[in-house]
């Protein structure tokens, strides 16, 4: 059997630290930084009698993310206590909704290259985080076998909220592209930075294949520690091979968690517990439920702005879709937008606001539409230098394109055709290649033309001349 | 000057008149006190530490140690938390502060309020000033037995399913049960969050009221608490025309209760009707029929989450052991008494998977029925009226090795505790020469009127309630 037929069912769970002024039941700050154990308080200590109080931003931000996704929004949400025993866990439980959460039932239209594609949201609630432990000694990052743990409280406590999708993902790029248009819609909303270098953004995949066309459900296994966008790829990846190439030899796929290691690619399987947990869930006596008022929900139902996936739809029409994909999760359509507006061509304004913009590492809401807008409309014209420099200045306060647009690149072939022979006879190898049918090393003629000539070149002619060489002879 | 303050009979307002009038300094009321203490304490164990320099402008108090105090030890009756000094005090004890009211000490508890005896204190059981033989009720009879003996004009105790008005039964004095929600927890050493309720306990109906205005209100560090209703009266009727009265048919059909305490009880009654009381027969069949087992399985799942953070980590004593688990499992293992762990047993079982539903969740829902049964009674009555304990003080050591009888206790007080009802035990007489307390109970935010009940029946009773040896 060949892997074709087998088709991955993916759900993601997926925590956010908000990015509220202070913690979700004290008045810590929340931030990064601090010396440890510095942003504590008795409540995030949980010293006895200490009690918690909500937030009020951050159930408004959870109210916020869930309509941006589609969910109900409960009228009655309730704080559960889930217990268990960890050091970074100072109550002894955590604080988190349960079985009323604040969001159900939304879903996200993720716009694939074969159209759209939608993704249910079974839930996002509100919780607390956890602490920091630092396990010194022994198997690096576990706190069986280390030496000792230190605690950093300062994390403790911070605002989270879970969201859980439905296993309606089917494979590691869909799960990424479903994935980068959540945390597009997250910072927009401005409720957190979600990043996940940072661990502000953490996600953890449960993962399950079956044979194509099924709709049955076979054993999961859950995927933790993928803190990048590219580690979710990998690690999802390697982890539907696994599980095809069980079931492919005859073995089963037993229910696990999974740790995927950075540095080889692999997933290591946790060590089992002796015992299958029992939280204990039970409603948080110390609260009163959260009762958001539906005046609220409608003011902030009316203050989303326009959301991502309706914005890569809608560029999408006018563009392409992944045109539209890269500018919409970069945060890069309204200069995109601004800059057509102004007068540049739509293609060429997307590819110079996605690549050499961002290249050059300019703040895309530092740059004037009108003057890029003529950066793009001269691009083929002016010498590369001349255009990269500009684009490396266009975000300067008071950036004029105009003495940029007065350079011309050298085009009389009478001066370029040296330097094309010259090129031309240091890389025989390649000629060989272009000619016996690699034509994709045009560019690289092209590029080595450009470098000796410092940019100066009109590379629409250099272009030419070396197509002419090449097939002439 | 101390040779003026007689501790045995002073009242707290009178002391404040004393205060106010110049006639005694804060310092020399404080000092007064500390020498009955020392005078007397050795026998009743009623503090577990006494605060030496009097910081108040204003008369003594004595604080339950489950009650968090700012750089003084609270342990809630625990070895777990010997040592362990609070870096903020609980809001009760920062309102007392403000109020000028000096502290004193802190009292004797039950293990983490856990009894009805002081008998769990890992410190040693705190003695009945009627008689050094018997118990004085818990979990508050240390802050009782100080406020009958003399040791303290007033104190706060706390109360999850009796713990001030039994041990104000026993002791012969009054507590106040406060409406769940009036008075805030934060800083309280929690037992049963849902149930914890602290309140003050003193020699009359009108010191009750007066401390019960210094500690109540919406507080912002608690999300459960609430603003008063109206602001406390204190009482000075002597009549209680028209005020109706019903007592539970199935609370006095109690074979538990005992024959003197159910004489005290019904002359009460009868002193009421005199009054100008109309007193009923009201039914509350589930309060009482399930109230007990209701109780404890709400009160041990609550508990064993809220003593879950006694884990060896942050504070109080760590019993060093190979691996976190290990050293978690002996910390607590050496740290908590027999009762502490006998309930996180309960509770954890009562909130596990598969159990969940029929333990907690039914207990819930019973609860939920207790509370309308109160309410619908409330219909008819103004207020309800029981004995507060079955029995009097009984000896040290009769019901220790017996946790059934020991819960038994409370069968009278748990019910309006689960309903959230305020409740106000008042001397009413004498069984056996030791005291008895009549509980009032009232609907919520009612405490104005359970006040000038009180007040009424104390005036008209006019009880002796120094104990002989004492006078």
């Amino acid at each position: 059997m060949s892997a074709t037929s087998w088709e991955p069912v993916i759900g993601l769970e997926i925590h956010v630290q908000l990015k509220t002024r202070t913690k979700m039941f004290c008045r810590c700050p929340v931030g990064f930084g601090a010396g440890e154990n510095t942003q504590t308080c008795p409540v995030c200590l949980g010293f006895p009698g200490a009690l918690p109080v909500p937030n009020r931003t951050a159930i408004e931000w959870v109210v916020k993310l869930g309509l941006a996704l589609g969910c109900e929004i409960a009228p009655r949400a309730v704080f559960a206590r889930k217990n268990y025993f960890y050091p970074d866990l100072p109550k002894g439980y955590q604080i988190s909704q349960y079985d009323l959460p604040s969001c159900t039932n939304g879903k996200m239209i993720v716009t694939l290259q074969e159209g759209e594609h939608e993704v249910g949201i079974v839930r996002a609630h509100l919780e607390e985080d956890a602490a920091k432990n630092v396990h010194v000694g022994g198997r690096s990052g576990r706190i069986g076998g280390a030496d000792y743990t230190l605690v950093d409280y300062n994390r403790g406590g911070t605002p989270l909220v879970e969201i859980v999708t439905a296993p309606d993902l089917h494979s590691a790029e869909e799960a990424r592209s479903f994935l980068q248009l959540l945390r597009q819609t997250i910072v927009e909303l401005g409720i957190s930075d979600a990043e996940m270098e940072k661990g502000t953004l953490r996600v953890d995949a449960n993962v399950s294949v079956r044979p194509a066309g099924s709709d049955e459900l076979r054993t999961r296994t859950e995927i933790k520690n993928m803190n990048s966008f590219s580690h979710i790829g990998r690690g999802i990846e390697a982890e539907i091979a696994r599980q095809i190439e069980a079931w492919e030899s005859g073995g089963v796929v037993e229910q696990h968690t999974y740790d995927f290691d950075v540095s080889s690619g692999t997933l290591t399987a946790r060590r089992e517990k002796e015992e299958a947990d029992d939280y204990r869930y039970f409603p948080e006596p110390d609260l009163v439920p959260v009762e958001p008022p539906e005046e609220l929900v409608e003011r902030l139902r009316a203050e989303l702005p326009e959301l991502p996936a309706a914005r890569i739809r809608r560029i999408g029409e006018s563009l392409d879709h992944d045109r539209a994909v890269v500018l919409v999760t970069g945060g890069l359509d309204v200069l995109w937008e601004t800059t057509v507006a102004a007068g540049a061509d739509a293609v060429g304004a997307a590819n110079v606001v996605a690549n050499q913009l961002v290249g050059a590492g300019v703040d895309p809401s530092a740059v004037d539409p009108g003057e890029l807008a003529k950066l793009v409309g001269a691009r083929e014209r002016i010498p590369r230098k001349a255009f990269d420099e500009a684009i490396g200045r266009v975000g300067e306060p008071g950036f004029s394109a105009e003495p940029y647009l007065a350079q011309e690149a050298v085009s009389d072939t009478g001066s370029l055709e040296p330097v094309v022979d010259a090129i031309l006879a240091a890389n025989p190898a390649q000629v060989e290649q272009y000619r016996g049918g690699k034509q994709g090393l045009l560019g690289f003629f092209v590029g080595q033309v450009m470098k000796e000539t410092k940019g100066a070149a009109d590379a629409r002619v250099v272009n030419d001349l070396v197509r002419a060489k090449l097939d002439g002879g | 000057m101390t040779a003026l303050v007689d501790t045995l009979r002073l009242t707290a307002e009178d002391a404040i008149g004393l205060v106010e009038r110049k006639e005694v300094s804060p310092a020399e009321l404080h000092a007064a006190y500390r020498e009955a203490i020392a005078e007397r304490d050795g026998e009743l164990h009623a503090y577990l530490r006494t605060v030496d320099e009097a910081e108040g402008t204003s008369i003594p108090i004595a604080l339950k140690d489950v009650i968090s105090t700012k750089g003084v030890e609270t342990t809630a009756g625990s070895k777990i938390l010997s040592g362990y000094v609070p870096v903020f005090d609980a809001t009760v004890a920062a309102r007392c502060r403000a109020a000028g009211l000096t502290l004193l000490g802190k009292t004797n508890t039950d293990e983490f309020a856990m009894g009805s005896s002081t008998e769990n204190s890992a410190f040693g059981p705190s003695r009945n000033p009627w008689d050094p033989m018997l118990v004085p009720g818990g979990s508050g009879g240390g802050t009782s037995a100080a406020v009958t003996a003399g040791l303290a004009p007033w104190g706060l105790g706390s109360d999850t399913g009796g713990s001030i008005k039994q041990p104000s039964a026993l002791c012969g004095n009054v507590g106040l049960r406060p409406t769940y929600g009036t008075v805030s927890r934060f800083g309280v050493v929690a037992f049963a969050s849902s149930l914890d309720q602290v309140g003050p306990v003193a020699k009359t109906v009108r010191d009750v009221a007066l401390l019960y205005s210094v500690i109540a209100g919406r507080d912002p560090a608690d999300s459960t608490t609430v603003e008063l209703a109206e602001s406390v009266v204190l009482p000075d009727e002597e009549r209680l025309a028209g005020l109706r009265i019903g007592v539970p048919r199935q609370a006095t059909a109690l074979d538990a209760i005992e024959p003197g305490v159910r004489a005290a009880f019904e002359a009460a009654l009868a002193r009421l009707e005199e009054l100008g009381a109309e007193v009923g027969e009201c039914e509350l069949p589930r309060a009482f029929d399930y109230g007990i087992a209701c109780y404890y399985l709400i009160a041990p799942a609550e508990a064993s989450s809220n003593l879950a953070r006694y884990d060896g980590v942050r504070y109080g004593p760590r019993s060093d052991d190979a691996t976190y688990r290990e050293m978690v499992e002996r910390t607590r293992d050496e740290g908590f008494g027999d009762e502490p762990k006998r309930r996180i047993m309960l509770g954890t079982y009562a909130l596990s998977a598969g159990y969940y539903d029929a333990y907690y969740g039914q207990a819930q829902k019973v609860r939920t029925l207790i509370m309308r049964e109160h309410a619908a009674a409330f219909e008819q009555f103004d207020l309800l009226a029981t004995p507060t304990s079955p029995t009097v003080a009984f000896p040290v050591g009769d019901k220790a090795a017996d946790p059934l009888a020991m819960y038994a206790c409370d069968l009278l007080t748990i019910p309006s505790c689960l309903a959230g009802l305020p409740g106000l035990s008042v001397p009413c007489g004498f069984s056996e020469g030791l005291p008895v307390g009549i509980q009032l109970i009232g609907p919520q935010l009612s405490e104005n009127r359970l006040f000038r009940a009180g007040h009424a029946l104390e005036r008209s009773l006019g009880l002796d309630l120094v104990p002989e040896r004492l006078r």
